[in-house]
């Protein structure tokens, strides 16, 4: 019989060793999925994971890397620290809605005026609108101790809806033939959140994904408030013995998390996506939560996963068009990592031991 | 706008329907919460069971079978959770988003080919005279025999909890695991059956909301009801008596908004369908207002990592 | 000469790094008060635990009545008629008495007929208490009542008592004493777990003392010294702090009329406390647990603010500073959880370090951390307070609890406060430790500090107070010097009477 023993410490092998032994298993489990559904699996794990980096049409996939990976990582930072706080931030697919409304309705509503203040005002609003839009539950959490799992879950619903009246309504393409969604603003070259090089899949969410690493980094290991967050996380009762507002860490955590998926929304509207529609979020919010616990909630550690999610995400998008894998099939592939890394992530601190006949699970 | 096409009768009957799903799901996890644990893959474990509900009733052509397997499903995915939660320890939160989106994204994968079939009929109450009498007839009698199961569930949950030795177990555990450990009770045993008794009762919401409530399968059609479910459970305090009623009040404003929307009221249909998230939103800060009074029901290890250690 | 009920042979049981038990043998007869004695950490709980089926030995074995026994769980060894009443009460708040009960049962009856069972027994052994009142709002005494009932309805061969005392005023032993007596003399045999050697004199016609999972002996405690089973117990000689002759002087700290509505469910107010602390003085508070120890504690920490001016800190009111802003002017707080509160477990010392000296020692700079001092500080309090530990990087849970709790006092006392407060000091810590943190306390004061010391433990405070105040139900009775008590008189205060007068 298996048993667990809990280690003195955590042990750093595998806080290291674990993400990447749940990729391992991952990839098994999802060929087996794959192998279930009629594909062959090493040809699925194969374009998944190897094509978009090495194959003939790299060229292509590698900038959509940054692309890809740019939201994931500026919301995924944001979330981790208040996940490490004990602060559950689940709606920032809300907040990216809303931060990416509020930066494309300024430019809209601006258009055809071109100014160079256009754009920098856009990034401000996209980052305003995710941080009221985080503020609502972070309120409610600390006037009355309304739960912010739920609210902030809830506010997701009601983004949703507010995007779909807005590019059916107030926002819609005043000629656009009738058809629902905005004006397109890569084409509007003040409101264009355009790569910085042409072909590289920088843009400046790209830049500002980086700066939120460098900065979560630092806060994190060198300043009081991260040193908070974690204390926080670790034990609330010694957190508030140390003297910590947790009013004030619960506005800091959803604020900041809010305001960087509203700047996450916000350069994807003004960039890739370009345009205010029903179909514009594409469940980053929701991913980047997988992105947060698969980086073990550190700022590098949560770089490196979201490329390794974009890659899933183009290496899905592939394998959709060549082996005809369903869209879904990638999302399902994704929680399956997560599990497995829920479920490695045991070894960092406990001990898993044979015992004869020892009741302990 | 013409409000007089609302009718009253049809409105009470119809939230009876419309809010099944979320009562099933909401009373199952009362009960894995009482245990002490905080599942957040009801939405998950909902949209598994619709998917498995809508294609066994296809494929057999017996709604029955699909409610079946919508159980057997909701608690198949829901032990992947208790697993995760119950042997290796994972945080419950964590473990619970996980199912949530696996289930999302396994649910649009087995659905693919069933997207525009519509399920075969289920099973409806219609007694002769009866159910033709005037408003009790048609809120009353002449239900989907789903109503008529989630209510009766309500019923045993409501007596399991409060009479019997296995409901006093459960509540025992989810007060204090150690407590319980320490009395030689099966603290791992009895949340692994409570969360598959959550998983089921979840798949069964599903299948509700699949097979009768729609009926028809689309990707993401549980739009949230898993995390409605959620708030409901707080919304009751833990009771499952007032999980009736909360079950009843939002599937209220979920009809209400559908007829004013049909009745074509000058509010644009994407604030109408908000209102029930919205709803949501201030039912909970109003329960958590008042919170000394409903903290006494909550379980007081809810969410706790239990680990027997010595 | 009583036949023997429980026979244990050559019990060992090992846990990675320790050895709990090492072969341990010993005879329990039929109605005889037998007690385990030892210090924290000796493998008194293991050993009880194995006997009630918790824990499963690696080697040696058991005979009830003659017949092998091996509980494989607490059920198992409940069918044999064995009980058990825990040191932390394994009972449930949000329940009743009478389901806390139903759930210690094996084949409870229904429910009308066990309320009035437990009556029935309540009575007869001078246990009062209502079968339908949650749990949670009853006093630590009547809990300890409702395990008693609920092991007494089983009618045990065997009753085994982890520390029952440690939650009980003076009154309420002498009760439980009596309720004990009347037991042994109806044949029922009791495993008595206690490290207070008093008790174990009063009570007791055998014990076993365990040093570091060894049986050191088996005696008639009644023939022996407390000082002897002391050093028994412990394995040496043994030093007791002695208080220097304290001057007072200024009041520097003064409470006046605090009042602290309930913080949770089942918490406690505190209720009108007023005093005032001096200059180089040491106020003991004693009283029970769950009387508003901790809650008293965080209003003087400031993790409750309350209005300014129900506390003054050099007769500048401060009852609505953060911690921090106490800590900065000089009142310091160690509460009574080392793990959790005092530190957080997972964190190491720097960091630990880092939680409560951030102020005083000038850790930070404009937000920004000083690690290399915090470790700095923390190879200090290491050096100083003997904290035995590989290094200034371990976490706080890899600590043993004495050597966390030097640590814990270390880093406050090394702070230089004006004002200490520390909310038990030595619980659950070796005689060593304990030793050695209560000098450091006297230190503290001799340098003219105040210092207000929280205790269940009325020997500590006996032996390192100048003052003496009891709280009970969340109300303070009027500080007077400690000389002025007696046994009695204390116990009473702890009780609620107003020995003020």
């Amino acid at each position: 019989m298996l048993r667990l023993e809990k280690r003195p410490s955590p042990s750093q092998t595998w806080a290291y060793l674990a993400p990447v032994l749940a990729v391992i298993a991952t990839m098994i489990g999802g060929g087996v999925m794959f192998a279930l559904l009629g594909k062959d699996p090493f040809e699925a794990i194969r374009i998944i994971f190897y094509d978009p980096l090495f194959s003939e049409f790299a060229w292509y996939y590698r900038p959509q890397l940054l692309i890809k990976g740019a939201p994931l990582v500026l919301i995924a930072i944001g979330l981790s620290m208040g996940f490490r706080a004990g602060i559950w931030n689940i709606g920032a697919e809300g907040q990216y809605i809303i931060g990416a409304l509020f930066g494309a309705g300024f430019a809209l509503a601006l258009y055809p005026t071109e100014s160079p203040f256009i754009f920098p005002s856009m990034i401000l609003l996209g980052a305003l609108g995710g941080f009221l839009w985080a503020m609502i539950p972070a309120l409610l959490k600390t006037k009355f101790g309304t739960n912010e799992i739920l609210v902030s879950l809830m506010l997701v619903y009601v983004a949703e809806q507010l995007l779909a009246s807005m590019s059916l309504g107030l926002m819609k393409n005043p000629e656009g033939f009738g058809f629902p969604g905005s004006r397109n603003l890569q084409q509007y070259d003040s409101a264009h959140n355009a790569e910085i090089w042409v072909g590289s899949g920088v843009h400046m969410g790209v830049v500002f994904a980086l700066m939120a690493v460098i900065f979560a980094y630092v806060l994190l290991a060198r300043h009081q408030l991260g040193f908070h967050i974690r204390l926080t996380g670790e034990s609330p009762k010694a957190a508030r013995f140390a003297g910590i507002n947790p009013n004030r860490l619960i506005i800091f955590c959803l604020g900041s998390s809010g305001a960087l998926a509203g700047l996450a929304g916000m350069f994807e509207i003004a960039g890739p996506s370009g345009q205010v529609n029903i179909a514009f979020n594409s469940g980053y919010g929701f991913t980047a939560i997988i992105v947060a616990f698969l980086g073990r909630l550190n700022p590098l550690g949560i770089m490196l996963a979201g490329l390794l999610m974009a890659l899933t995400y183009i290496g899905g998008e592939i394998a959709q068009s060549s082996l005809g894998l369903p869209a879904a099939a990638i999302q399902a592939f994704q929680g399956m990592l997560l599990f497995f890394l829920l479920a490695v992530d045991l070894l960092t601190n406990f001990k898993i031991k044979w015992a004869k006949a020892e009741v302990t699970l | 706008m013409d409000l007089s096409a609302i009718n009253p009768t049809l409105l009470v009957a119809s939230l009876m329907v419309a809010s099944t799903p979320i009562l099933l799901a909401a009373i199952g996890e009362l009960v894995v919460e009482k245990s002490g644990i905080l599942n957040l893959g009801v939405e998950g474990m909902m949209i598994i069971g619709a998917i498995c509900g809508f294609a066994a009733a296809v494929v057999t052509g017996s709604p029955m079978v699909g409610f079946l397997c919508a159980a057997i499903g909701g608690a198949a995915v829901s032990v992947i959770f208790a697993v995760l939660t119950q042997y290796f320890l994972s945080n419950q939160v964590a473990s619970g988003l996980a199912l949530t989106l696996f289930g999302l994204g396994l649910s649009a994968m087995i659905g693919q080919s069933y997207v525009g079939i519509k399920p075969p009929t289920t099973y409806k109450l219609d007694l002769p005279l009866i159910s033709d009498v005037p408003i009790l007839g048609p809120i009353l009698f002449s239900h989907d025999f789903t109503v008529y199961a989630a209510l009766v569930l309500v019923l045993g949950v409501w007596w399991f909890l409060k009479y019997t030795r296995g409901g006093l177990i459960l509540r025992a555990v989810g007060e204090s695991h150690d407590a319980a450990h320490a009395l030689g009770y099966k603290v791992v045993r009895v949340r692994f059956m409570a969360i598959m008794f959550g998983g089921a009762c979840a798949g069964l919401g599903g299948a509700a909301l699949s097979l009768v409530r729609v009926p028809q399968w689309t990707e993401g059609m549980t739009a949230g009801s898993g995390w409605i479910a959620l708030a409901i459970v707080v919304f009751a305090s833990w009771k499952p008596e007032r999980v009736l009623l909360g079950a009843y009040l939002f599937g209220g404003v979920a009809i209400l908004q559908l007829n004013l929307q049909a009745a074509g009221v000058s509010i644009p249909v994407e604030y109408l369908s908000m209102s029930p998230y919205l709803i949501t939103i201030v039912v909970l800060v109003a329960m958590s207002a008042n919170r000394a009074k409903s903290a006494l029901n909550a379980p007081a290890a809810l969410g706790r990592v239990f680990h027997a250690s010595r | 000469m009583s036949k023997t009920l429980l026979q244990i042979d050559g019990l060992t049981k090992s846990y990675p790094g320790v050895t709990a038990n090492d072969n341990v043998s010993f005879k329990i007869k039929s109605g005889e008060i037998h007690a385990l004695l030892g210090e924290n950490g000796a493998g008194k709980s293991t050993l009880v635990k194995m006997i009630y089926g918790l824990v499963r030995p690696d080697k040696g074995n058991m005979k009830l009545d003659d017949e092998s026994f091996k509980p494989l769980e607490p059920r198992a060894a409940r069918a044999s008629g064995i009980a058990m009443v825990f040191q932390h009460f394994s009972l449930f708040e949000a329940l009743s008495v009478a389901e806390n009960i139903a759930l210690g049962m094996e084949n409870p009856p229904k429910s009308g007929i066990l309320s009035i069972r437990i009556t029935e027994v309540s009575v007869t052994y001078g246990l009062p208490l209502d079968p339908e009142r949650l749990v949670g709002d009853l006093s630590a005494g009547e809990r300890q009542r409702v395990e008693i009932i609920r092991c007494l309805l089983q009618e045990p061969k065997l009753l085994i008592m982890d520390e029952p005392t440690s939650v009980l005023t003076p009154q309420e032993v002498t009760t439980l004493f009596t309720t004990l007596k009347k037991l042994k003399s109806e044949g029922t045999s009791i495993l008595y777990i206690s490290h207070k050697l008093e008790e174990i004199r009063a009570l007791c016609e055998t014990a076993t003392i365990l040093r570091n999972g060894k049986k050191v002996a088996t005696c008639d405690p009644r023939q022996k010294s407390a000082r002897e089973l002391a050093e028994m117990m412990v394995g040496g000689t043994l030093n007791s702090a002695k208080p220097k002759k304290l001057k007072l002087g200024k009041v520097i700290l003064e409470a006046a009329g605090l009042s602290l509505p309930p913080q949770s469910a089942f918490g406690t107010s505190l209720k009108n406390i007023s005093f005032r602390l001096h200059k180089g003085e040491i106020l003991g508070i004693g009283g029970v647990a769950g009387n508003g120890q901790d809650e008293l504690l965080a209003c003087l920490s400031g993790e409750v603010l309350t209005t300014p001016n129900t506390i003054r800190f050099n007769s500048k009111p401060v009852g609505h500073m953060t911690p921090n802003e106490r800590r900065a002017l000089g009142v310091l707080a160690a509460p009574e959880e080392r793990l959790g509160h005092a530190a957080a477990p997972d964190m190491d010392l720097i960091e630990n370090s880092m939680l409560t000296a951030m102020v005083r020692k000038n850790l930070s700079n404009a937000g920004f951390l000083n690690w290399q001092r915090a470790k700095a500080f923390t190879q200090t309090i290491i050096d100083e307070f003997d904290v035995r530990t590989p290094g200034p990087q371990s976490i706080a849970r890899s600590l043993s609890g004495g050597n966390l709790q030097k640590y814990v006092i270390g880093r406050e006392v090394l702070q230089d406060p004006d004002v200490l407060i520390v909310n038990q000091p030595t619980w659950g810590v070796d005689a060593a430790a304990a030793a050695a943190i209560r000098q450091s306390l006297l230190d503290l004061a001799g340098k003219g500090a105040a210092i207000i010391v929280i205790s269940q433990d009325l020997d500590e405070l006996m032996e390192i107070s100048t003052q003496f105040s009891a709280l009970n139900n969340g109300k303070l009775s009027v500080a007077q010097p400690m000389a002025k008590f007696s046994l009695d008189e204390i116990g009473l205060l702890l009780g609620g009477a107003d020995a003020s007068t």
